[in-house]
């Protein structure tokens, strides 16, 4: 087709005015998208480059090593062991179900372990390891490395446990750590994103509760460069955790290990504390249980056997048990009486066997009555009329105050679970507590270590303690923190009367080495070991009149929990206190009966360090005692030492 | 102008015809094609498998297709337009017929030693096509409905069907390259206002449309357009393209990470990262500087396209010219639009830089057509 060379010319123009136009919208695009190349990589490069290291980096914790604990010679008392577990990665084992049956022929698999397995396998990307059992035994670890080649995808992985190798001795003291449970996790404010760790273990019960926060440790953590779907593609680097504290008990794990068998299957608990620092050498409460039992995870069966068994082997009796301290107390009403100057040491009352006090009568343990009676035979015979005498006459504030500066009645800080504060009660209390008046016959009940006074084995062996020594004894039961020495618990002295303290000391003397002393048959006689106790027997009823005129009945004749408890309360060598200690029988019957003989002999072995040589004991026990002595090494091996002298 | 008007003595013939080629555009081609190969070497990890030597190859087979394409004279290539047009339109029901299934879309015919991609073969016929139209339509005729109808149609007709497979990107460009050439064509301004309201008419409607019988696009193409709209309502799904592509873009800041040292794509979080996605990564590891180079070079490729256009005589030459140089701008600006979140993400491609065959050899056809006009233009 022919055109004029004129028509060519104008669409030509009309073409390139047009194209320059189109060209024009065509640049300004472009530079609209180096703008917004500018805007982006430019003007907000740091917050993209922020969001890029965001998706890439992965920051992996490590869990720190918990810190270990010892005893004051440095037996272990908790470690960390190895623990295996079974780990699957399904890309790598490619027919999983076809591995895991393999797997269920070699070693028990437990079918709700195996129900989680699978569940998380549908959820993560199958280059994740899944646990497959926990807690597995070295023998089936070999089993499975053994038969690698038929497994593949499958590993045995070590992980740390909490091991307690003195197995049940320490229960009440170390308690047990568990793994972190979401009730755990709401009650602590600010939790330590180790917690968030699946599993973790912490201290449950315990000085493993008590003290989490020196033995948790610090975690390290590792950044790791992640891809897209999560595969952990290198280590970029790593901080190290810091493990937990090593903490070094005071108590001597031979001697805990025979106070635990001497009270055997008992629901009594007896506490060994050093006069000159405090230290706690043995804090026991029977029965006992296995705190491994707890880490693993504890059976139905095997827990109910322990929270239905009426002993409540759960139950730190030591220091959480609170008992009417009985005639353990009559040691603080006669310092109170002596430092008010109301009687002097030769000063006597008569006890015709009761005392009347506002129309009610108060009898004393022995019918009869003792006759006249000084401070020395009232405690060494234990009469109680002296004492309902003596506390009329002193007034219970000043007496609950003597207790107080005795340990009585205020709690003492120790890192273990529920420790009580006990009671040493006055006007005030009963005032604030019941709104009631104070009654003369609670006095007199207060005297004797009955009514309202409460008091632990810890607070009562903190008692003898400060009688023996005149000092404010506090019990201390962490010795070391990795190595750092603790402020010892050996006190100020105490702002009393030395010569007050010498008398109630050598009427405690008499108690057990008099002939009349109501310990006299669990004494020691060797010299130089010689001790000073006390006996208390602590009703936990009232004797109605009707019984008084049937006459009292026997003990042994009532159901168990009506019985009395048996207390008794000691320290030695007499001339030179190295331990105080304190034994609670529950239920126990008579103290001098009951709980003096293991005292007694939860005394020599502090004093001896180990086994006492039968010459300490009286001849006529020796027989019986030599007896005791290999039953119980062979029942307990850990007690093993021989008459080393420790003390 | 037919090619009986041609000064025939002024043509270079034969070999000699290579030195006439337009050697800044070829020069500028190669630049763009090596950025291509070294991205992707990098998102390969370093490797030349899977990516970077098949593409190498593929390139060298496009040189070798334009320079045949460009050693053809040009009104060979127009007297064929019609049949070539005609041709494609064939394939095209074929693949709607025989096709293959590919990333959820109906795009290819498996020819044994290539797949046949009918719709990018497209985007160069219709151009042809158009082209050779108005050089043959009187001037006088051209903006009056009847003969704006017929281009229209023929613009429409290829559209719907590759809407159909669906390829939302390949008809958007369709149309935009189709109208375009209309323009510079000389149809009149009413038409495109007129065509332009439509459009926005048309969009409300589309949106209208959603969640009713009549929905007109498919939910995944509207779950991208509100991913477009608000990226961040759906970060790990459906937004989590246009996220993680900003993130790759913005990370590498002035200069960049380095070269292979890109986290977002070496660690999988870019999608598509050796395609569709390919310039994030470059942003990523060459930075703002990288970036801008690299639309310096596309510029500068349309910018000698049109000058080669407005340097010839020749209607059909300057037009094809023209629409391919802005099939090409609208290749490189739709797809850095849309990784750079200006844009829905539509599946188009970064010319000569993103992996696949189909499009480069397309692409270097239709340079090849740029190169026959500018050797064979009339002085």
């Amino acid at each position: 087709m022919r055109r004029s060379p004129k028509e060519l010319e104008s669409t030509h123009r009309n073409m390139g005015r047009r194209a320059l136009l189109l060209g024009g919208v065509q640049l300004a695009f472009a530079g609209v998208l180096g703008m917004r190349m500018r805007y982006l990589q430019v003007d907000q490069a740091d917050q993209f480059r922020l969001l890029a290291e965001e998706n890439r980096i992965n920051i992996r914790l490590i869990a720190p090593a918990r810190g270990k604990l010892f005893d004051r010679n440095g037996a272990i008392l908790a470690q960390n062991t190895p623990s295996y577990r079974v780990i699957i990665v399904p890309e790598d084992a490619g027919d999983v179900d076809l591995i895991l049956s393999r797997l269920s022929q070699l070693i028990d698999l437990d079918s709700d372990d195996l129900e989680r397995a699978h569940a998380e396998m549908r959820r993560s990307p199958p280059f994740l390891p899944i646990t497959v059992a926990d807690q597995i035994s070295w023998e089936d670890v070999s089993k499975i490395a053994v038969n690698t080649p038929a497994l593949p995808g499958i590993t045995p992985e070590v992980g740390l446990t909490r091991f307690y190798p003195q197995g049940a001795d320490f229960a009440h003291v170390i308690g047990y750590v568990g793994p972190i449970s979401d009730y755990d996790l709401k009650r602590i404010e600010h939790p330590d994103q180790l917690l968030r760790i699946p599993r973790f273990q912490i201290g449950k019960v315990g000085l493993e509760a008590k003290e989490e926060d020196n033995l948790r440790g610090k975690a390290g953590a590792k950044r790791v460069e992640v891809n897209a779907t999560g595969r952990v593609m290198r280590e970029l680097d790593r901080r190290e955790g810091q493990p937990g504290a090593d903490l070094q008990l005071s108590v001597d794990a031979e001697l805990q290990a025979y106070v635990q068998a001497r009270l055997g299957v008992e629901s009594a608990s007896a506490v060994v504390i050093d006069c000159e620092t405090g230290d706690l050498r043995a804090i026991a409460s029977a029965p006992t249980f296995d705190p491994n039992l707890f880490v693993r995870g504890i059976s139905v069966a095997d827990y109910s056997a322990l929270t239905e068994n009426p002993f409540r082997p759960l139950a730190s009796k030591s220091v959480q048990g609170t008992y009417p301290p009985g005639s353990t107390f009559k040691m603080i009403t006669a310092m109170a009486g002596l430092a008010a100057g109301v009687i002097g040491p030769d000063d006597t009352a008569y006890c015709p066997g009761y005392m009347e006090i506002s129309g009610r009568r108060f009898h004393c343990w022995k019918r009869a009555g003792h006759g006249h009676v000084n401070l020395q035979n009232s405690l060494k015979q234990s009469c109680d009329v002296y004492y309902y005498d003596l506390a009329l006459k002193v007034g219970i504030d000043k007496i609950s105050a003597m207790a107080k500066k005795f340990g009585l009645g205020i709690r003492h800080d120790l890192p273990m679970s529920a420790v009580a504060r006990g009671l040493a009660p006055n006007r005030d209390w009963k005032a604030r507590t019941y709104g009631k008046d104070w009654l003369i016959g609670d006095t007199a009940n207060a005297a004797i270590g009955q009514g309202y006074m409460l008091a632990s084995p810890l607070q009562l062996a903190v008692m003898a303690a400060r009688l023996a020594t005149g000092r404010s004894v506090t019990p201390r039961l962490v010795k070391t923190v990795n190595g750092v020495e603790q402020p010892t618990g050996a006190g100020e002295t105490l702002d009393i009367n030395e010569n007050h303290l010498r008398l109630i000391r050598r009427a405690m003397y008499s108690v057990s080495n008099d002939r009349r002393g109501t310990a006299y048959r669990s004494r020691i006689i060797e010299d130089g070991y010689r001790m000073a106790g006390k006996t208390g027997t602590s009703q936990v009823r009232n004797i109605t009149i009707a019984e008084r005129r049937a006459g009292v009945i026997r003990n042994r004749d009532l159901p168990w929990e009506r019985r009395d408890h048996a207390l008794f309360v000691d320290f030695a060598p007499y001339d030179n206190p190295k331990f105080a200690v304190a034994v609670v029988v529950e239920h126990g019957g008579g103290g001098s009966v009951a709980a003096a003989p293991i005292a007694r002999d939860i005394t020599l072995q502090a004093l001896y360090g180990g086994t006492p040589p039968l010459s300490a004991y009286p001849s006529k026990d020796r027989d019986k005692i030599k007896e005791q002595q290999e039953r119980l090494r062979r029942e307990n091996p850990r007690i093993d030492k021989d008459g080393k002298d420790r003390a | 102008m037919s090619y009986l008007e041609y000064t025939v003595k002024s043509v270079p013939s034969g070999l000699r015809k290579i030195a006439y080629l337009n050697w800044p555009l070829v020069l500028l081609l190669i630049s763009v094609a090596g950025v291509g190969f070294l991205m992707l070497y990098s998102v390969a990890g370093g490797s030349f498998t899977p990516w970077a030597e098949p593409q190498m190859k593929r390139f060298g087979l496009g040189l070798v297709v334009m320079l045949l394409v460009a050693i053809v004279p040009i009104w060979f290539w127009r007297n064929i337009a019609a049949v070539a047009y005609g041709i494609t339109i064939i394939l095209l029901i074929l693949v709607d017929l025989f096709g293959s299934i590919g990333m959820g879309a109906q795009r290819w015919i498996d020819l044994g030693f290539i797949r046949l991609q009918p719709s990018e073969l497209m985007k160069v016929t219709l151009i042809m096509l158009l082209a050779a139209y108005y050089d043959w339509l009187p001037a006088k005729r051209i903006s009056r409905p009847i003969w704006v109808f017929i281009p229209v149609m023929l613009i429409l007709v290829p559209t719907l069907m590759v809407l159909r497979q669906p390829d939302l990107g390949t008809s958007l460009l369709l149309i935009f390259a189709g109208g375009g050439l209309m323009f510079l064509a000389g149809v009149h301004w009413a038409y495109f206002a007129a065509v332009i309201s439509a459009g926005v008419g048309l969009v409300v409607a589309v949106f209208q449309s959603r969640g009713t019988d009549w929905q007109m696009l498919k939910n995944y193409q509207f779950r991208r357009i509100d991913t477009f709209l608000d990226p961040a309502s759906d970060p790990l799904g459906a937004g989590y393209h246009i996220t993680q592509s900003k993130i790759a873009l913005g990370s590498g800041g002035w200069t960049g990470r380095g070269f292979m040292q890109g986290t977002q794509s070496r660690l999988n979080f870019l999608p598509e990262k050796h395609t569709d996605f390919i310039f994030t990564t470059l942003a990523e590891e060459f930075g703002f500087v990288g970036g801008i180079s690299l639309l310096v070079l596309y510029v500068l490729i349309t910018v000698f396209c049109i000058a080669s256009a407005l340097g010839t005589r020749d209607r059909f030459s300057s037009l094809v010219t023209l629409g391919v140089a802005m099939t090409f701008f609208l290749f490189f600006a739709v797809n850095m639009s849309m990784v750079m979140g200006l844009a829905p993400v539509v599946g188009v491609p970064l010319p000569m830089v993103s992996y696949g065959g189909s499009a480069m050899l397309v692409l270097m056809a239709g340079f090849g057509l740029v190169q026959s006009a500018h050797i064979h233009r009339p002085q």
